[in-house]
């Protein structure tokens, strides 16, 4: 099994409902987001492209996050969903500063928090926050392993790139292009 | 300067018996919910509502959690409005709820030792002197001096309570201010209106043509949702915006048209159409009215002449005349929402309405569909009084199309002149902050300044609350029933809203504040119910199924009562208008004394140094009503000022630099805005974000955040068809100094 997330960039507004969802599903405290939109305007006025991207954790298949986590907090759970066991945490942050995507951050309880593509929904069967409140419906989110994920299914049709894939950590958050 | 009888006051500034300021929020924000408790449904209850943070009002379930405090609140898939997924700010709604600077107590303005003051109150008492205030002003002048402004669910009670008394003098600024002239366009063309949620077949069509129409930053959910499906189905979307918007960004062809001049490309477009012979012959022969003159109309109306005045090159409005054409019947140029631009916006959407027509677009599938909605019956009473006289007898011979209660008309009407005959001494106010929704303050304010008595009804302390005699605190949509929503859509549905949890502070429903002022004010015989859930019980069971029914299912679904989404083939139809047809030559306007069909007259264009000023919306925002909303400024709590880069050059504006505007009548912004350079935009336009800048400090997250883009609104154009207030005319330059230092200095 190997749980993976793409995005349609031709789909997205940016509207952020995304995040609010997170938000409020994972009490999120206010002034802190598990996701996140970015808009990238590339050309001059008036030959324009607008990129708009709901961004969150990767869930790496090779994480420099697990990798420098001292406690072990840092681990790959079920799917392959990288996950941090809050008790163990310290909050000494290097997890945070391992992240070429910037997508974890200190919770003020003092342990460090991302997104869990929604585990606790995905184990019962739903999909994460994220993906269900979508208004554009430009999330995909399932199974690689399977062919009929929905995941699997619009990789398969659609073309896509990854995130600073250069970086090598094998990301898991696909975007649409 | 005279003493103004109304001075603008801050509220609480005198407290009896000090009102506690729990803080749940805080507890909530900082995860004290149960962080060890991995969130999930199991332990949590839900309650039915629809949304209240937009005229959408999706239906959805609020969860709690098992402290009983709210957690989220997430769509109902059975909801034709929504398809179970909400907006960012009906997720966010909670925040409304949360806020911990909602008005938490009724409020009374009292002179103490020379000074006026907010003093808090009991509710009996304040309701008191809503009563006796109300009462005495309908005796001396009569109850149609008594206007209501609302926006909201609430106000369908403050209405029946308003006409009890003996008033129509009922408005919403979403006719005026907003989507009037779109109505009135639409009615006088097909004999129809839009209405709302808009009767756009979005997820079927081939073409979708987006006029200022900024889809994707509006998150009127259900078009939202139906563009993205769209665009799945390879749909073409053409923009016609001044700024590269988000659906610009989505779109195969962006037109970025000099602003104020849509009704040129219109008739370009219009006389491509026609020149060409590239409109519906079947459906225009047998559906419409005045082809002939319309051709004659358009002649000289070609791409280059258009060329000259919208900077649109010919051949992108003849591909895209194509494009619109290929798709037909299925294309839709969208008739928008807000659309009180430059005062001939009924003429615009008009053009907008005819182009339609000749595609066929109208009751096509991928175009218009005819929609249908369940009404309820209202709990019988005794019939409402005839007023003697209404807002129109202030206004002779004027607005005679309108179709709704002008909002601007009865502000202006409260300013007394020598040939006005109904001048206002009293207004309630309902979730609607008039200081930023009307355009030109100045005149706001100074109606204000005439009324001998004005109730304030809000959820949060918005400006228009400063100068209230009274203040009542109501509870918010998460706290409260309101009457059910009966919407049309595709298929025909009721929704419930019911208190998820009890009401936060000192607060109150607005069913339960006007049975109660009902009471006092010796309206007793109009409202023969003492609860709430009597009446939507009542209700419910005329149309087979109950209160309790609902509370479990939020929202029924209902059959069409006609079979007739779309016309059917060769299909007789008799619209609702003179002669029967669709009016491409509208007798009505001609009736009235207007173009019987859109002309183009060219509008004032911005000074050397100055910048239109453009406004809009943002996905997160609905205007000031969401402003302070924890969750939501969260996500965005400051508007920026869009400039080119050529402009930011010339002026020497960096990003994030914080400036001053100046609009062409030397108003100056009260707070400064940042910058941001972006090459999305045109160098003649600025734009910027509505509902931001807000000069009351007790709206904590939003005071000073961002200028207000209403406060330079100060040229407004009346739509003299339907009293529109055009609000895109105004210019504004930059002041890179703080303008006001000198003031704040002495
Ligand atoms: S909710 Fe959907 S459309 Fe909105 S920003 Fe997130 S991914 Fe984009
Ligand atoms: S995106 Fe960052 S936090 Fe997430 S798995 Fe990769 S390295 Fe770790
Ligand atoms: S579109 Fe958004 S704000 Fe409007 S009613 Fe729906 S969820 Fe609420």
């Amino acid at each position: 099994m190997r749980y993976a997330m793409a995005v349609d960039t031709k789909k997205c507004v940016g509207c952020s409902d995304c995040v609010v969802a997170c938000q409020t599903e994972n009490n999120v405290p206010i002034g802190y987001c598990r996701d996140w939109v970015v808009e990238i305007t590339h050309g001059t006025y008036p030959q324009l492209e607008l990129e708009i991207r709901s961004e969150r954790c990767n869930h790496c298949d090779n994480s420099p996050c697990v990798r420098c986590c001292p406690t072990g907090a840092s681990h790959y759970s079920d799917g392959g969903i990288v996950l941090v066991t809050e008790d163990k945490c310290i909050g000494c942050g290097a997890c945070i500063s391992s992240c070429p995507y910037d997508a974890r951050y200190p919770h003020p309880d003092g342990h460090v928090d991302k997104c869990t593509f929604c585990i606790h929904r995905v184990q019962k069967g739903q999909k994460p926050a994220c993906v269900e409140v979508c208004p554009t419906k430009c999330m995909y989110f399932g199974d690689l392993d399977d062919p009929n994920s929905d995941v699997s299914k619009v990789l398969k049709k659609r073309k896509f790139k990854t995130l600073i894939p250069e970086a090598g950590t094998k990301p898991q958050l696909y975007f649409l292009i | 300067m005279k003493q103004s009888r109304r001075e603008f006051l801050k509220i609480s500034s005198l407290g009896i018996g000090g009102v506690t300021l729990a803080a749940p929020f805080f507890n909530w924000a900082n995860g004290a919910i149960v962080s060890d408790e991995t969130p999930g449904e199991d332990f949590v209850n839900r309650t039915p509502t629809y949304c209240e943070v937009c005229f959408w009002k999706c239906a959805g379930w609020v969860y709690k959690n098992d402290k009983g405090n709210i957690w989220k609140i997430i769509g109902n898939d059975e909801d034709p409005h929504c398809n179970g997924r909400l907006c960012p700010r009906g997720t966010g709604g909670l925040g409304m709820y949360y806020d911990e600077d909602r008005l938490k107590t009724p409020l009374i303005r009292k002179t103490i030792d020379g000074k006026q003051q907010f003093v808090e109150a009991s509710w009996d008492e304040a309701l008191d002197v809503v009563a006796k205030n109300l009462n005495k002003l309908k005796e001396k002048y009569g109850p149609e001096c008594t206007a209501l402004f609302t926006h909201g669910s609430g106000g369908k009670f403050f209405g029946d309570l308003l006409k009890a008394f003996g008033s129509t003098n009922i408005t919403a600024p979403s006719f005026a201010q907003c989507r009037g002239p779109r109505e009135v366009a639409f009615l006088a063309t097909y004999g129809e209106i839009i209405a709302s949620p808009e009767r756009v077949d979005i997820r079927d069509t081939k073409c979708l043509v987006l006029i200022g129409s900024h889809i994707g930053e509006n998150m009127h959910n259900g078009q939202v949702q139906e563009m993205s499906d769209a665009i799945d189905k390879g749909a073409t979307i053409i923009t016609v915006d001044p700024r590269f918007s988000t659906a610009a960004s989505k779109s195969k062809h962006w037109l970025p048209i000099k602003p104020s001049t849509d009704i040129a490309l219109l008739l370009a477009w219009i006389h491509e159409v026609i020149y060409n012979e590239w409109y519906d012959k079947k459906y225009v022969d047998k559906y419409c009215y005045g082809l002939d003159e319309l051709k004659d109309h358009v002649k000289n109306f070609t791409p280059e002449w258009a060329y000259g005045i919208t900077t649109i090159k010919p051949h992108v409005i003849r591909q895209t005349a194509k494009e619109m054409v290929n798709a037909s019947p299925a294309v839709i140029i969208h008739p928008g929402r807000h659309v009180t631009w430059y005062g001939d916006d009924t003429q615009r959407l008009r053009a907008v309405a005819i182009l339609n027509a000749l595609l066929g677009s109208w009751g096509r599938r991928g175009g218009f569909y005819s929609p249908e909605k369940k009404s309820l019956p209202s709990f019988p009473h005794p019939e409402f009084p005839k007023p003697k006289k209404t807002w129109r007898d202030a206004h002779p011979g004027k607005y005679n199309l309108a179709i709704e209660v002008v909002s601007n008309g009865i502000c202006d009407a409260t300013i007394p002149t020598p040939d006005n005959d109904c001048s206002f001494k009293a207004w309630i106010v309902n979730g609607t902050n008039l200081i930023t929704t009307l355009p030109d303050q100045k005149n706001t304010l100074e109606a204000i300044q005439h009324l001998e008595f004005m109730v304030v009804i809000d959820t949060m302390p918005m400006e228009i609350t400063g100068y209230a005699d009274v203040i009542l605190p109501e509870c918010t949509y998460l706290e409260r029933y309101d009457y059910c929503r009966t919407d049309q859509n595709r298929e025909p549905s009721i929704a419930l809203r019911m208190p998820a949890t009890e009401p936060k502070y000192n607060t109150k429903p607005d069913w339960w504040i006007v049975r109660q002022l009902a009471h006092k004010m010796g309206l007793d015989k109009f409202f023969k119910w003492n609860d709430i859930e009597e009446v939507l019980d009542w209700q419910l069971k005329q149309v087979g199924t109950s209160l309790e029914e609902m509370k479990k299912i939020g929202i029924k679904k209902f059959p069409r009562e006609y079979d007739d989404l779309y016309f059917v083939e060769d299909q007789d139809i008799d619209f609702n208008t003179n002669t029967g047809k669709i009016e491409l030559y509208s007798t009505d306007l001609e009736a009235e004394g207007f173009d019987p069909m859109p002309v183009y007259t060219p509008h004032p264009e911005p000074d050397p140094g100055f910048y239109r000023l453009n406004y809009g919306r943002h996905p997160a925002h609905t205007f000031s009503r969401t402003a302070n909303n924890p969750n939501l400024t969260d996500l965005f709590d400051e508007n920026v000022l869009w400039v080119n880069p050529i402009v930011a050059k010339e002026w020497d504006l960096k990003k994030g630099q914080e400036i001053w505007l100046e609009n062409q009548d030397g108003i100056l912004s009260t707070f400064p805005i940042k910058v941001r350079v972006t090459e999305r935009i045109r160098h003649d336009s600025v734009y910027m974000v509505h509902g931001f800048g807000h000069d009351n400090k007790k709206l904590t997250r939003s005071y000073g955040k961002g200028a207000s883009d209403t406060e330079l609104i100060s040229n407004v154009l009346v739509d003299p068809i339907m009293g529109g207030t055009g609000m895109r005319s105004n210019f504004v330059t930059f002041k890179l100094e703080n303008p006001h230092k000198k003031e704040v200095a002495s």
